[in-house]
């Protein structure tokens, strides 16, 4: 039986004291993105005891859970209604809270075909830099009364609240999967893969290494032997395991030693950047990983000459600019936000952006 | 409606100095984009919610977006509440004239600057018609997927501000789901770019936070939406049952079975029969309720699950199942749930259309309990429903000539919406809050949610001058309304005097 517990009075208390007296709290859960982001500060405020599936209706598509629960146990339970949680979150070193998936807004190889993290978000009950527990969206798919502050928390590093349950929009898994291995250069990855999807393929990932391109089909098993027929090239022995690989970084293209890693998120049908060192492309080639010791500013550059931002994802100096800057309006209404729901500056300050 | 107290005290606080605001705004615009004469304003005095009325101070129609920047700047320095406005068809009052304000109207931001085949991107105005979109895209084989109900007449610009639905967005998503970019003036009139091409941007989720945010943040001056291919194959099935909760048992099965349809519509036994007599869709007019039910994908695809999804249909009761032999069938049975809306108005003189969503386990209560609640009031409501996602669109019927009826109706309705915030839903599903249902934000959400929405509008707009008076209810409105969400037993707003 899984442990279930309720700590949200607790939580909420030591936020208010924390607010009362000016003291920065830095929200942890399993510690699995402990590297992501900026250097963390101040006391350690562990959510992981404020776990458990509170509500599970499989026929309403919608899961709820507190923030503390770990990503494995929620998959556990949706795997046993032939269910998943379609942006697949990654699993840095295994582990991973829910409220931590949703703080850092990442989401996994499915992404660009079914959906990121803030497109699942229903509801969210979040205790806010005062201290103060709301509840906001809910468990409906449809939902306009007040501001979407659900969705507003997927990616805010928990400096605008912590985040205590979550209501997820969950989507069956598809019965079938196939995986298929192609000789193509990575910068015609985009290209194929519109032209697979206009052809009606069922696309749920891709990945260039940088010599190969893996396309997962999964879907309709018609669907998938279709596609997997008009695709041909090769088979891999252990697809469940390499997609794994590539959404937790388990992947030799991220384990080996090198320079700091870097995250390109670009617009669809962007070239390759011109950057010195290695690309691992996934989503269609929306998104790039780079390994380099290229300088941040000339990095940067090249990215939004394509129209796209960089973060230095792992590695690197984690007390600088890690998340590509804002411009000045958008700089402004980023601390009147944050100034809205904590007032006295105590949630993960700096971990997003210096002085939030 | 009329029962209701519209702008209160705090909404209209302003000092205005009219003559003053005439000659700034006189010299940024065009002499055609300036309405001060009453007969001239008349024609914006209400939106889709017709029953609410209200003349502008002034009309403001700019051309260009340093026009509305300078607009904006004129009225933050003049402390003028703005109140912007595309088509016009919120059904909730939402772009309902401010009496001492601009009325900012996006009319002539009406073009599809570009379509982006290779892409599947439309970098849009926001006055554009979402079906127009759609239009545009259609010589590339593509299609925007949002499709409100209103889609030939509403723009794209009011469909973020109250973050639209539609038929398909159970598998498609809702507009917030496609839209990848917003051009937005600020406040004060800077103008700032929110989202992106790429997947995500650095930051909060600005762009989240502007859809469904009922023109409270700022004014949206140009849009980029991702368009999606025509799905290669569609299958329309039309499913008859002797009772409603048997047909909302069959969506349930549906999606147990892992099956996620194009689209899943139901209408209950008066609104089928309202609708046949109104198109001649060839609908079941015996039925306690039709499902109609739209697979898309590949051929392949779509034929295992019309397969799957008839055997779940007759499983759970099924009456009869009619597949829609081709394109003209498939046209003709979607016909009628596209036109129950006008169905309904010859049923009665006059008919209120509720939005709420309600967990959908709890379908076959609600209705019960609505047909229970308009019996008390001596009304008679319909019932059609975007079925797959729990969204459901009551319409109160009732004539506006009778003493009471329109009151009648209105409290029929708010008890609808109260009823979708017992049940778990909420009291608007995709028509937003506006004006109609302000004083029902007040059940939904305690005092420090309500204190929080107001911190996230001050953020954007520190003198309150974006929309005054809509979506978010002050908490003297609440005290006053007098329904105030209780929880745990303790009532919300104990810092205000019962009176």
């Amino acid at each position: 039986m899984a442990r279930v517990s309720d700590r949200s009075q607790s939580i909420a208390e030591r936020i208010a004291a924390a607010s009362e007296a000016g003291t920065p709290l830095a929200i942890t859960g399993s510690g699995s993105k402990a590297f992501y982001g900026r250097a963390p500060q101040g006391e350690a405020l562990d959510v992981t005891g404020h776990r458990g599936i509170v509500n599970y209706d499989p026929t309403e598509l919608v899961l709820t859970a507190r923030g503390g629960t770990p990503l494995a146990e929620i998959e556990t339970a949706l795997d046993a209604e032939g269910q998943m949680l379609a942006f697949e979150p990654p699993r840095y070193g295994g582990g991973g809270t829910l409220g931590g998936a949703v703080a850092a807004g990442l989401s996994g190889p499915r992404r660009p075909f079914t959906g990121a993290v803030r497109d699942m978000m229903l509801g969210t009950r979040v205790a806010n830099g005062r201290g103060e527990i709301m509840r906001f969206g809910g468990e409906v798919m449809k939902n306009v009364a007040g501001y979407d502050v659900s969705r507003l928390m997927a990616g805010s590093l928990g400096t605008l609240g912590v985040i205590l349950e979550i209501s997820l929009k969950v989507l069956p898994r598809p019965v079938a999967a196939h995986t298929v291995v192609l000789e193509t250069p990575m910068g015609d990855v985009f290209r194929h893969s519109e032209d697979w999807l206009r052809r009606g393929m069922p696309l749920s990932a891709t990945a260039h290494d940088g010599e190969r391109l893996y396309v997962r089909l999964s879907g309709a098993r018609s669907a998938v032997e279709d596609a997997t027929r008009a695709l041909g090239g090769e088979r891999i022995d252990d697809a469940p395991g390499f997609w794994r690989s590539v959404r937790d970084h388990t992947h030799d293209f991220f384990t080996s030693e090198g320079p700091p890693l870097w995250r390109l998120a670009l617009p669809p049908g962007a070239p390759l950047p011109a950057l010195d060192g290695a690309l691992f492309s996934e989503w269609a080639g929306k998104q790039l990983w780079l390994r380099s010791a290229a300088d941040a500013e000339s990095i940067r550059r090249e990215t939004a000459r394509l129209g796209g931002h960089a973060t230095l994802f792992r590695g690197g100096d984690r007390s600088g600019e890690v998340f590509h800057p804002l411009e000045a309006v958008t700089l402004r209404l980023h601390r009147e936000l944050k100034r809205a729901f904590d007032p006295a500056g105590v949630l993960n300050p700096g971990r997003l952006y210096p002085n939030l | 409606m009329s029962a209701h107290a519209l702008f209160r005290p705090e909404d209209t606080r302003f000092q205005v100095d009219a003559d003053r605001l005439i000659e700034r705004l006189a010299r940024v615009l065009p002499a055609e984009g300036l309405v001060v004469d009453e007969d001239a304003r008349r024609p914006y005095e209400c939106d889709g919610l017709a029953a609410y009325k209200q003349l502008p101070l002034l009309v403001a129609i700019p051309d260009t977006i340093a026009q509305v920047q300078e607009v904006m700047a004129i009225c933050s320095e003049l402390n003028v509440p703005v109140v912007a406005r595309g088509s016009g068809t919120s059904l909730s009052g939402g772009s309902l004239p401010h009496p001492q304000g601009v009325l900012l109207s996006l009319a002539r931001f009406n073009r599809v600057k570009h379509i982006d085949a290779e892409r599947r991107l439309a970098r849009v105005e926001p006055g554009v018609r979402n079906l127009a979109i759609t239009e545009a895209a259609a010589p590339h084989g593509l299609y925007y997927a949002p499709d409100p109900s209103s889609q030939i007449a509403c723009s794209i610009g009011g469909n973020v501000g109250e973050n639209a639905g539609g038929v398909h967005c159970l598998k498609y998503g809702l507009t917030v789901h496609n839209v990848v970019e917003l051009t937005v003036v600020t406040v004060d009139g800077d103008l700032v770019t929110i989202g992106s091409e790429a997947p995500d941007s650095p930051g909060y989720d600005l762009l989240a936070l502007f859809h469904g945010s009922e023109g409270m943040l700022g004014v949206i001056v140009d849009i980029t939406v991702q368009l999606l291919p025509n799905p290669l194959t569609k299958d329309v099935l039309m499913a008859s049952f002797d009772r409603v909760e048997d047909g909302g048992r069959a969506v349930a099965a549906i999606i147990a079975a892992g099956i996620i349809p194009g689209g899943l519509e139901m209408m209950d036994g008066p609104a089928t029969r309202a609708a046949e007599d109104f198109v001649h869709a060839g609908y079941d007019i015996e039925a306690g309720a039709i499902l109609i039910c739209e697979l898309d994908g590949s051929a392949a695809e779509v034929a295992d699950q019309r397969e799957a999804v008839e055997a779940v249909m007759r499983e759970h009761g099924a009456t009869a199942i009619q597949v829609a032999a081709d394109d003209a069938e498939k046209a003709r049975f979607w016909a009628g749930r596209k036109a129950a809306f006008p169905a309904a108005g010859r049923l009665a003189p006059d008919y209120y259309c509720m939005d709420g969503t309600i967990p959908r386990k709890h379908l076959a209560t609600v209705l019960q309990r609505i047909s229970e609640i308009s019996e008390a009031h001596g009304l008679q409501t319909i019932n059609v429903f975007h079925a797959g996602d729990g969204n459901l669109h009551p319409l109160i019927l009732f004539d506006a000539n009778q003493p009471g009826q329109l009151e009648a109706a209105e409290a029929v309705g708010s008890a609808i919406l109260q009823l979708c915030v017992e049940v778990g839903g909420t009291v608007t599903g995709e028509h937003g809050v506006g004006m109609e249902k302000i004083n029902e934000m007040c059940v939904q959400f305690a005092s420090a949610e309500i204190e929080q929405f107001h911190a996230v509008k001050r953020a954007f707009d520190p003198q309150g001058l974006l929309n005054p008076g809509k979506a978010i209810p002050t908490l003297n409105r609440c005290a006053e309304f007098g329904k105030l969400h209780v929880h745990k037993g303790e009532l919300p707003h104990p810092e205000l005097e019962r009176l």
